[in-house]
């Protein structure tokens, strides 16, 4: 039995290096940029040594190895590649709604490498998107987070294999809404969303605690112990309380942030990150001291109650504040133009060009756990870049090139029309959608259990 | 506890007139009228080029004079140098003061039940204490169209200023009936109706339309007759859009239906314009041959098709007006108005160039609405909607340092600053002391 455990560890270890041979690495030179390292500051007319995916130099009158392509980025901007820590693209399914927890359903079960979508993105200069689960759950299922390799058709190309675990929580209005208003069970209420993350976390503690006796009865010579029943859900919760996963929690009021912080207080959890959090900007002080912050939207507010009271001086505050502080679309849309969703935080809150641009690079890295790889142009770092006409934070800037990996997948010279890598052969005529304003996923295939104003609007129709 | 750098304090600096008073427990800064001398500044005038070191004199809400040298000696004079002076920018459709939080339908008030029903007003329904009216200000918009939606023909929109206390006080002189040109296409992806049914739909809305037009057609000429009519508001008010009495504003999206709708207009003795137009940039000859003016928007949009490139919707506006189309921009938004000068910058940086932005959010909406005289530029006896920068107000590193509608001063604060205030150094802050 252990001999078999052993071949079938090295088996996965096997399969994973495999599948992660197979994900390209590109080599490239590129010149005489004005370089925005993010970390290190800005550097004029420099360039940057992409090899094997990996930045190898950053400095001035570096020389091309044999057979690696340069790029002459004169009078443009260089970036490390933007980071969106809150997204739907490139998931076929986003809320397993069916109860307030569904720690065990897995996000990279789910991955469609075939979404246009991620173009798009791309072409918005972003390499790394955070593939959430949606908010119709207290605790809901595991995130992936998915490097845009477009062109890739395995699922398994564009998930970030080295980042670590990451879990979506939501608090208040959506899944009270479908909880407590459309199933009629807990939580209806604030104080029922805490009581669901209190209970759940107690019952995982229950579940390890069965694990250790067990484990070191059966250690015994001779042990009849018989172990407890596998719960994938309350294992999950269990690695959470072991800091094995970070918890991404959809939440906007500042009463239910600082409820979350209490919690995770009294469990021992740190690795903690709130979304959205419109109210953040309320208690900011304890999202600094107590967690890994806040990634929040740039100005969006009034579409649902709870968002009501928002600023859009949000991310200055919290950032003033000392909270790491990213900025995120959850939409398909605004993903397309982030750079330019964090050059707002100057408009609102004076931010400098390296605050506004640690927003969307090393802040939501850190947040996902995986800045020591990448969101910042230093030599060593996964080669994830974008090249720009015109500063990033310009309101007039054009992203030119986006590279993954050191591999070019969007230049904007070469872009093609159709960028489809399927086309649905039972459609005749495709159809023409008309752009109704956010295209906000959280909720996604929850819709059915309340009316939207959307749905109200079809109606009326 | 917290670092404050440089810039952060430059910009704490540049508010404090601002925040000095409004710190005062219980002052309010009120809007206030008056004649203002804007000394010295740069002026984009829209319509007359750029003028260096000029002074705007504004007074009894008009723009009273500009030139190098004013003499106004009773006019509160306001140094500009090394600003800017703009026209205040025009959205040229939102829903801005219909809905206060669009998911709680108890404040949605842009949507009537129903098919039919143009007597529908949009400026009744327009709160002047909106709160998202103060945060749009700021951003330098001072007018915008607020439109009804909904059914066939949703209601009638109108242009407000973005001051006063009572809709009257805030309309800016326009009003259209809106159409919703029936549609091929899908409206996002709640809409979840076979093909099949949204052809039927499409053809019934269609012959619908045709003959709610005929009976207004009969309906204006017997009033004109001088027959005595049965009570008939909705009748009554299309009536006006048959004569060209008013405006008939076509929501249209899709290609085809662009396409179907300058057919359904021709030989119709109405003021047609174009909203929305998504693919506006596929038939852009069509719509400028017919000489059809557009509002077009929102420019941050997620492209029609699938198959399509991925900066179609930044490039419509600008490949319109490049075909020879008027085009205005709007936002189509309600609590984000404010971001109608960003939309108009990526209209600007992807083929539209930054002159004919500006007109698209100035003069070119002042133009289709019939309002050229008073308002889109900065020129002698017109309107005093203006805004004061502190550089290019599409980009957004630039403060926007006064905002003057309708002649008034407005107090650059709203909801979201006064949060910011309150909250950037709280106190208590961590612990309580």
């Amino acid at each position: 039995m252990q001999k078999f455990n052993y071949f079938l560890a090295a088996l996965l270890g096997l399969s994973i290096q495999f599948a992660s041979a197979q994900v390209e690495k590109g080599s490239v030179l590129i010149k005489n940029a004005t370089v925005l390292t993010v970390t290190k500051g800005t550097l004029e007319n420099s360039d940057v040594l992409v090899q094997d995916g990996i930045i190898k130099k950053v400095g001035q009158n570096l020389n091309a190895p044999n057979g690696v392509t340069t790029i002459d980025a004169t009078g443009k901007y260089l970036m490390p590649g933007i980071i969106d820590a809150h997204s739907h693209l490139g998931l076929d399914v986003v809320n397993e709604a069916t109860s307030p927890i569904v720690a065990e359903v897995r996000m990279k079960d789910m991955v469609n490498p075939f979404e246009v979508g991620i173009y798009r993105a791309l072409a918005g200069g972003v390499t790394i998107s955070h593939a959430m689960h949606g908010s119709a759950n207290v605790i809901g299922g595991q995130n992936a987070t998915l490097k845009h390799r477009w062109g890739s058709t395995d699922p398994a190309d564009i998930i970030m294999q080295d980042a670590p675990r990451t879990i979506k929580f939501a608090l208040g209005e959506n899944p009270t809404r479908v909880h407590g208003r459309g199933n009629g069970i807990q939580p209806r209420t604030r104080m029922g969303v805490e009581a669901i993350l209190r209970n759940g976390f107690n019952e995982a503690i229950q579940y390890k605690k069965a694990w250790a006796a067990y484990n070191s009865a059966s250690s015994q010579k001779g042990s009849t112990a018989m172990p407890p029943v596998h719960n994938e859900r309350l294992q999950t919760l269990a690695d959470i309380l072991d800091g094995k996963i970070i918890i991404h929690c959809h939440s906007y009021r500042a009463d239910e942030i600082y409820m979350l912080i209490n919690v995770a207080r009294d469990f021992g959890i740190t690795k903690l990150v709130f979304q959205h959090t419109n109210e953040g900007f309320k208690v900011a002080p304890e999202i600094a001291e107590y967690t890994m912050g806040a990634s929040v939207f740039a100005d969006w507010w009034a579409y649902k109650f709870e968002v009501y009271y928002s600023t859009a001086y949000n991310a200055a505050i919290l950032t003033e504040n000392g909270a790491i502080t990213s900025i995120n679309s959850d939409d398909a849309e605004l993903i397309r133009h982030l750079y330019h969703e964090a050059a707002k935080t100057q408009r609102y809150g004076g931010m400098t060009d390296e605050q506004a641009l640690s927003m969307i690079t090393i802040n939501p890295a850190k947040q996902l756990g995986i800045s020591d790889k990448v969101g910042s142009i230093e030599e060593g770092k996964q080669a994830d870049l974008v090249i720009f006409e015109g500063h990033p934070l310009s309101s007039y800037a054009i992203p030119q090139m986006t590279f993954v990996d050191g591999v070019k997948y969007f230049d904007i010279k070469e872009d093609a029309d159709d960028q489809r890598m399927k086309v649905s052969p039972t459609e005749m005529v495709e159809p023409v959608m008309i752009y109704e304003g956010h295209d906000s996923r959280c909720m996604q295939d929850t819709e059915s259990l309340f009316e939207t104003t959307e749905s109200l609007f079809l109606l009326n129709q | 506890m917290k670092r404050l750098n440089k810039t952060f304090f430059a910009f704490l600096l540049a508010l404090l007139p601002m925040m000095a008073m409004a710190q005062i427990d219980g002052e309010f800064i009120k809007p206030r009228p008056g004649k203002f001398l804007l000394q010295n500044a740069t002026v984009v005038t829209i319509t007359k080029g750029v003028l260096n070191n000029t002074s705007v004199l504004v007074e009894d809400g008009k723009i009273k004079e500009i030139g190098a040298n004013i003499s106004a000696s009773d006019a509160e004079v306001i140094d500009c140098t090394g600003k800017f002076i703009y026209p205040g920018m025009i959205d040229s459709g939102t829903k801005l003061g219909l809905v206060e939080v669009s998911s709680v339908p108890e404040t949605v008030d842009y949507a009537e039940i129903g098919n039919f029903s143009p007597n529908m007003q949009a400026l009744t329904a327009v709160n002047p204490n909106s709160v998202a009216i103060p945060v749009t200000r700021v951003s330098g918009v001072t007018t915008v169209l607020t439109v009804p939606a909904g059914g066939l023909f949703p209601g009638t929109a109108a242009l407000i200023n973005l001051n006063g206390y009572t809709p009257d006080q805030m309309y800016a002189g326009f009003k259209g009936i809106v159409m919703n040109f029936p549609s091929s296409g899908r409206r996002g992806r709640f809409d979840r109706r076979s093909d099949d049914d949204i052809k039927k739909a499409n053809e019934k809305a269609l012959k619908e339309a045709n003959d709610l037009w005929d009976n207004a057609k009969s309906y204006a000429s017997m009033a004109a007759d001088g027959a005595e009519l049965e009570y008939y508001p909705e009748m009554e008010q299309f009536a006006k859009a048959t004569t060209g009495e008013l405006p008939l504003l076509i929501e249209v999206n899709a290609a085809a239906d662009i396409q179907a709708a300058i057919k359904w207009v021709e030989g119709k003795d109405a003021k047609v314009i174009f909203t929305g137009v998504s693919e506006g940039w596929r038939v852009a000859d069509e719509i400028a041959k017919a000489g059809i003016p557009v509002l077009t928007g929102p420019i941050q949009a997620l492209p029609t098709r699938e198959s399509d490139r991925y900066d179609t919707p930044y490039a419509n506006a600008g490949k319109m007006a490049k075909a020879g189309v008027k085009v205005a921009i709007r936002t189509n938004g309600q609590e984000n108005v404010r971001n109608l000068p960003f939309f108009a910058a990526f209209a600007a940086a992807y083929g539209m160039g930054k002159e004919e932005a500006w007109k698209a959010v100035t003069i070119n909406p002042a133009e289709i609405f019939g309002l050229a005289d008073q308002y889109g530029s900065v020129e002698t006896g017109k309107v005093a909607n203006l805004i004061v920068a502190d550089g290019d107000p599409f980009e957004t590193k630039t403060n926007i340092m006064h905002v003057f509608i309708d002649g008034y001063r407005m107090p650059l604060s709203n909801r979201q600053i006064r949060l910011y205030q309150e909250f950037l150094d709280r106190s208590p802050g961590l612990k309580m002391n």
